[in-house]
């Protein structure tokens, strides 16, 4: 017989706002210290009140809109208890029974083609704090920095059905919610976070087997390979008998390659959720869903047939362009001041690519200033800084946000000289001192040409027109 | 005013940063807080001074005190209230409670104070311990509705660190409340000649002044105390969860394992009533009862306030009282311990549509929102204070 798998993700991601959900703590703490972004209302202390972080809300919304939900104009916050050393006040403050957004759907491309992925929900959360294990000691540590750090938790209907959608289900998420910069989405910094309800059935049924929910998969690769190692474990139980499949949550070890149960239905708490007496329903009226609404970005896909209409780009450009909504902005602003839309395009693909990759930055990780790159493209193009010199300032821009390029060229002598008096006197400083390839050139070696070049260019600091000096310096060997 | 003058005392439910702050449990005992009170910081603000802290009972919702770890207060084999015996002695002017489940209002109407519950939201909850959060309010207890009046004042008003807490101008909505002049009184309610006594001598007096008395009948405090006592127990099951013995308070000695150390620190510090309270709103919120029963005393809570609207339309305040009788016996509880989940009848309908409440001359008013400083007037008529 053949099984289809029927797959349905819970997606945790961390908001980006600067601080915490309830409190004025920063949000922001890997690296830190334990407990050095805690106080006593994240700790749960006894006479703390939540008050809510608006901009948990606006982020919360964009969300849902990135991924075509509907909001719900009053949604409420609710208290789901359960007992863990890492949830000090015994209780999260979630979204039950009325989350931002709801109905929802998310469009994603495979090798089969293209699908709509639906989604069910996506609710506003805190998260937990973290448990440090010391071994040598067998005692436990709690670090609460990460309590009441903001999270959405986007849940899927059961729509995908194999790994590979799966994996451009997540890029999916994490393209749209990095575009509308609400999140950062990376699965190694934990900013974004997967668990997987998968059940196998006979293809083409229409009843839903038994479901196993798998956590602990700390990377995309290890989803994959969760995913493959859970449909053959229920294919076999179901074909050969070699265990009876529960409803339960299963821990993933990518170590071993293997789930082990952690829970059943029956075994599992109960979190006695119910509506948070102290936060108060928040009603998102017109102005309020009119404003976030009006913020929201281009679609990734209308931007790419933008500029190839609107800018005449080539599809791979534009591809290329909207993978990254930093690289979009970065190609807008130079656009804004070069109006060449082809050299911007190139400037960025090119030389901007070789230094992030260089320092193994991702795209979304670039602040270049797109009006400051395109200034350095116009000293490029106008002949008063050489390619060479312009590559050495755009790497100062990544150093220094602050540097403005045609300021930077002429305090750092990286401005091309008009001066061809100075050209030539260095040409026949060259010639006079390696009479050997002016020899050589005029004996019909091409290659001896380059070196008395780029002795010439060295000497003037790469500030001259290659062309010009190109011509004035075979002159000069030819009067010689 | 000098300083003996403004000597107040302050429940200990409310943090202090200079004194334990307790909640008479067993499980905060020492505990120090990193935080005060924002009604005790805006009463120091207008020049109160704090005398000292005053025992309640285990998370306050008992009937006068009698749950503290410390022990109940009892002469002659009658209960007593810590806040209202330092009150009444003269050793302090006023109290700073929090009103959880009737408390302070039990003990003013028995010790012949004042009392003040102000309307839900005035008055900024910041830094009181945390039991029945949705109709929990911080309340004033006085010789006089003129003292009661001053302390409410002063520490009323908008709080940025309390998402409850009402805007400023709806807080200052209180010097716009009509006076009192109608006032209904609620027929037929079970209360002891001590109790009635006072309701009949309150009914004189306001008739002698001119303020008119109706009975009316009304089916929805029972329902009103039912559901009070379900959401009551809810969230403070949900409350006091926190309470784990892993970050603060007490820990047991003896434990393997992180279930034991919860288990048996709470089963060992913990009392009895709250043991109670604990497992029936624990229960209220199972899967299984939370439509059954959660859910419908939020829809009743609904319906109490739609029934106060509409007594509120025809009448300034409603008339009833505070207790079933004027004295507790140490014999009477003991041998009915939920007795609390009872005696609660006449104070859960403020409690849980967050209305304001007086109680003077032994009896309570119930006004609508942001009448408190109308009720404190003509409870001066029972106080027979100057106007």
């Amino acid at each position: 017989m053949r099984y289809e798998t029927v797959i349905g993700l819970e997606v945790h991601v961390e908001l980006a706002t600067n601080s915490k959900i309830f409190c004025s703590c920063s949000a922001h703490s890997f690296g830190a210290d334990p407990n050095s972004h805690v106080c006593p209302a994240c700790c749960g202390m006894p006479g703390m009140l939540p008050v809510v972080n608006k901009r948990v809300v606006d982020f919360g919304m964009k969300a849902g809109l990135m991924l075509n939900c509907d909001i719900n104009r009053t949604t409420t916050f609710d208290k789901k208890s359960y007992y863990y050393p890492d949830l000090p006040a015994a209780y999260q403050t979630t979204q039950w029974f009325a989350p931002v957004a709801v109905n929802g759907v998310v469009e994603i491309e495979t090798s089969k083609g293209k699908k709509k992925v639906r989604i069910k929900q996506i609710h506003m959360e805190e998260d937990a704090g973290k448990l440090v294990h010391d071994i040598r000691e067998d005692t436990t540590h709690v670090d609460f920095n990460r309590t009441s750090v903001p999270l959405i938790e986007i849940v899927s209907q059961p729509d995908l059905s194999s790994a590979e959608e799966v994996e451009a289900y997540l890029e999916r998420l994490k393209t749209l919610l990095r575009y509308a910069k609400v999140a950062e989405c990376e699965m190694a910094h934990g900013t974004m976070r997967c668990d997987v309800n998968l059940s196998v059935r006979p293809e083409g049924s229409d009843k839903l087997g038994v479901r196993a929910e798998m956590k602990n998969m700390n990377s995309i690769e290890a989803i994959k390979r969760a995913i493959e190692y859970e449909t053959a474990r229920h294919i076999d139980a179901i074909e050969n008998g070699t265990e009876v499949l529960r409803q339960e949550t299963r821990r993933w070890d990518d170590i071993k390659g293997k789930s082990y149960a952690m829970r059943t239905k029956e075994t599992a708490g109960d979190y006695r959720y119910f509506p948070d007496p102290n936060v108060m329903p928040v009603v998102i009226d017109d102005a309020w869903f009119n404003e976030i609404k009006s913020s929201l970005p281009e679609f990734p896909e209308v931007k790419r047939a933008r500029y190839t209409e609107e800018y005449a780009l080539s599809d791979y450009d534009a591809e290329q362009l909207t993978k990254s909504i930093a690289l979009c902005e970065c190609f807008e602003g130079a656009f804004e001041v070069t109006k060449n839309a082809k050299d911007s395009a190139n400037w960025i693909l090119s030389e901007v690519m070789t230094i992030l990759n260089a320092r193994k930055m991702t795209y979304d990780q670039l602040t270049l200033d797109g009006r400051a790159l395109g200034t350095l493209i116009l000293l490029v193009t106008g002949g008063k800084v050489g390619r060479a010199n312009a590559k050495k300032i755009l790497a100062a821009m990544f150093d220094d946000p602050t540097i403005e390029p045609e300021k930077y060229a002429e305090e750092n002598g990286f401005v091309m000289s008009n001066d061809t008096g100075k050209a030539e006197a260095v040409i026949k400083a060259v010639i006079a001192a390696d009479p050997k390839s002016v020899a050589d050139f005029k004996g019909g070696k091409e290659k001896a040409l380059m070196a008395l070049f780029g002795k010439c260019m060295k000497e003037l600091k790469g500030n001259c027109d290659p062309q010009t000096l190109r011509k004035l310096l075979i002159d000069e060997i030819n009067k010689a | 005013m000098n300083e003996m003058n403004k000597r107040i005392v302050v429940d200990d439910m409310l943090l202090t940063t200079d004194a334990p702050t307790t909640a008479g449990s067993k499980m905060l005992d020492g505990y120090m807080s990193l935080l005060e009170a924002e009604a005790l910081t805006r009463a120091k603000a207008a020049e109160y001074t704090i005398g000292g802290k005053a025992d309640v009972g285990e998370f306050s919702f008992d009937l006068l005190g009698e749950t503290s770890y410390r022990g109940a207060i009892v002469q002659n084999g009658v209960l007593k209230n810590a806040s209202a015996e330092i009150v009444a002695s003269g050793d302090a002017l006023a109290a700073l409670c929090l009103d959880v489940n009737g408390t302070p209002r039990r003990a003013a109407a028995q010790y012949a104070l004042v009392s003040v519950k102000p309307t839900y939201g005035r008055v900024s909850r910041y830094g009181t311990i945390p039991v029945a959060c949705s109709g929990e309010t911080v309340s004033v207890l006085a010789k006089t509705a003129g003292d009661c009046r001053a302390l409410l004042d002063a520490i009323a008003g908008h709080d940025d660190k309390d998402g409850t807490s009402l805007p400023e101008e709806l807080c200052n909505k209180v010097s716009e409340a009509v006076p009192v002049r109608r006032v209904a009184l609620l027929k037929n309610f079970q209360a002891d000649a001590t109790v009635t006594e006072k309701i009949d001598a309150a009914i004189k007096e306001f008739t002698t002044n001119g303020i008119e008395v109706v009975e009316i009948d009304n089916e929805i405090f029972a329902a009103a105390r039912t559901a009070w006592n379900v959401l009551m127990c809810a969230e403070l099951c949900n409350n006091v969860s926190r309470y784990d013995g892993v970050k603060y308070g007490y820990r047991a000695e003896n434990f393997s394992g992180i279930d034991e150390l919860y288990t048996n620190s709470r089963t060992e510090a913990f009392g009895e009533l709250l043991k109670t309270a604990i497992l029936f709103g624990s229960e209220t919120l199972s899967t299984e009862n939370y439509m059954k029963v959660y859910d419908k005393c939020l829809r009743t809570r609904r319906v109490v306030c739609e029934e106060f609207a509409k007594i509120f339309s025809d009448f300034d305040a409603l008339l009833l009282p505070a207790c079933s009788t004027m004295t507790y016996t140490e014999k009477a509880i003991a041998e009915n311990k939920h007795f609390v989940f009872e005696e609660n009848l006449y104070t859960a309908p403020a409690s849980i549509t967050g209305l304001p409440a007086v109680v003077a001359g032994g009896v309570q008013l119930v006004g609508k929102a942001f009448s408190e400083n109308a009720l404190l007037d003509v409870a001066k008529i029972l106080t027979k204070e100057a106007n």
